[in-house]
């Protein structure tokens, strides 16, 4: 895992939590489109955010998870948390 | 009220021609259990779907959350819809309701989340449990994956339920809805699934798949279960007619009644159920050709559903059937089930045969234990549930003219 969250990790997570619908194509430009026009719903959206807190060894605020409504929110969100950790990081004890 | 389409998931047949051509012949689906080691536990026979890969049907969206009893009801639904030639998205989704029954919810699927908590943590514990378990979910999804936003609804009183979930939905058609799916898939073979049904007590311990499952024979020893069922499209004859339709018969009467307090000394509510469903249908008992009994295989629920059947039909009075011998008992599949086995059977004219039973004579019942041609206007199929439901519903063959009083 690269230091920065991308579309292609995040489509990874959803395919492996939510899978796909018939009929959307999520190797298009998705970073803008709604969840739910791509065809997940909140639970999807909530599902799909375990899985990266438990990757990326984050824990994201409900609000990234509930008020995300596209994938650039989300990954915005998700690279957002990852920084704070990594300037805690460096900050002297 | 007819029957225009009929899905199909059973063990002895995925799919309504694959499993009309097993139960004719007497083909049964039960087996020892394969999903997983059955060695230590008491029961360990069942009948299994085999064969059934849920991403042949399905999208991907749909599997990480729905359990195996959901993924059988979605397609036997979209099979249900194809038989009867209905695309959903040209009718309008508030002209469209589901009604389903469920016994158990989804076990399995739980099961898996519940050792996700305690091996791994609530962190992955799956978001989707929060209804993949749920006794209504196979309504929620078979509705929303076909824009169906009419009257919908659960029934849950096992083996009954599924009977009242068809008469529920028949219900909200005379109420005005354009169509309606309906029926039942349970299945629950998974070993907290299997637990939980072993603490019935009422499961045979039998390793013989010729000798577990005994309705009305001297040796029955409690049931065999199994896991499917059937989903039927229902239309307003009048509907079906207008778009020329096939229809598979007519749902022609019901009755559902529950058995009082044990030692009341009250009759048992089967024989009252019986006799309001041919009440409501307007058939007097010598105009039933056939008798789906509900077969519970245990010694005392046989004595009753004999009695219920002789005081209406007398003794040896009328076919007696029980396919589901062949396919374990369903939960709220069962009804459903044999609601279409019914309706094949009248279609073709031959009544499926009750498979590996020597019917025991004090019954005094004509158990059709070998395939028996025969005409066949209208049959009675019995369904009860655990606990006291009881309900009986009159399926008739399809009328070739319409009705002049305009059937509802």
């Amino acid at each position: 895992m690269t230091d920065t969250f991308t579309v292609a990790d995040l489509k990874r997570m959803l395919l492996a939590c939510a899978g796909a619908d018939e009929g959307v194509d999520l190797d298009g430009d998705i970073l803008d489109r709604r969840f739910d026009e791509l065809g997940y719903e909140s639970l999807a959206v909530l599902e799909t955010g375990r899985l990266i807190e438990r990757e990326l060894g984050i824990t994201l605020p409900d609000a990234a998870l509930t008020e995300s409504d596209t994938p650039r929110a989300l990954i915005d969100a998700v690279n957002a948390r990852l920084s704070r950790n990594g300037a805690e990081h460096a900050a002297p004890a | 009220m007819v029957v225009t389409g009929i899905g199909v998931a059973a063990p002895n047949g995925l799919g309504v021609r694959e499993f009309w051509s097993a139960t004719r012949g007497g083909r049964s689906g039960i087996g020892r259990i394969t999903r997983f080691d059955p060695a230590r536990y008491p029961a360990r026979l069942a009948g299994e779907i085999r064969g059934f890969e849920a991403d042949d049907h399905l999208p991907s969206r749909l599997l990480p959350q729905t359990d195996r009893m959901t993924r059988l009801a979605l397609v036997a639904a979209d099979w249900a819809l194809a038989d009867a030639g209905i695309r959903p998205r040209d009718l309008p989704g508030f002209g469209m309701g589901v009604v389903t029954a469920s016994s158990s919810g989804g076990f399995e699927f739980g099961q898996g989340e519940l050792r996700k908590l305690w091996a791994l943590g609530p962190g992955h514990v799956s978001a989707y449990q929060s209804f993949a378990w749920f006794y209504a979910v196979n309504t929620g999804q078979i509705s929303i994956r076909n824009g169906m936003k009419g009257p919908s609804g659960v029934l849950v009183g096992d083996q009954a339920g599924g009977l009242d979930a068809v008469m529920q939905a028949r219900r909200q058609i005379r109420k005005g809805t354009r169509m309606m799916l309906c029926g039942a898939v349970d299945a629950s073979l998974c070993p907290w699934g299997w637990v939980a049904q072993l603490s019935s007590r009422r499961l045979s311990t039998s390793d013989d798949p010729t000798r577990a499952y005994l309705p009305f024979d001297r040796d029955a020893r409690g049931h065999v279960p199994g896991e499917g069922g059937a989903i039927l499209v229902l239309e307003a004859a009048e509907d079906a007619r207008g778009r020329c339709a096939r229809s598979y018969g007519e749902l022609a009467g019901y009755g559902s009644t529950f058995d009082p307090k044990p030692d009341s000394g009250r009759e048992p509510g089967l024989h009252r159920a019986i006799e309001l469903a041919l009440a409501d249908a307007g058939v007097r008992p010598d105009e039933i050709d056939v008798v789906f009994a509900d077969a519970a295989a245990i010694p005392e629920s046989d004595s009753v559903e004999a009695e219920a059947i002789g005081a209406v039909f007398g003794a040896r009075g009328v076919p007696v059937t029980a396919p589901k011998t062949m396919t374990g008992r369903l939960y709220s599949g069962a009804g459903p089930l044999d609601l279409a086995a019914a309706l094949l059977a009248i279609a073709e004219g031959l009544i499926p045969p009750t498979v590996h039973v020597a019917a025991a004579p004090e019954y005094e019942l004509d158990i059709v234990s070998a395939p028996r041609p025969a005409d066949l206007r209208a049959a009675l199929v019995l369904a009860r549930g655990h606990g006291g439901f009881n309900s009986a519903v009159v399926v008739r063959a399809p009328r070739s003219e319409p009705d002049p009083k305009g059937d509802r």
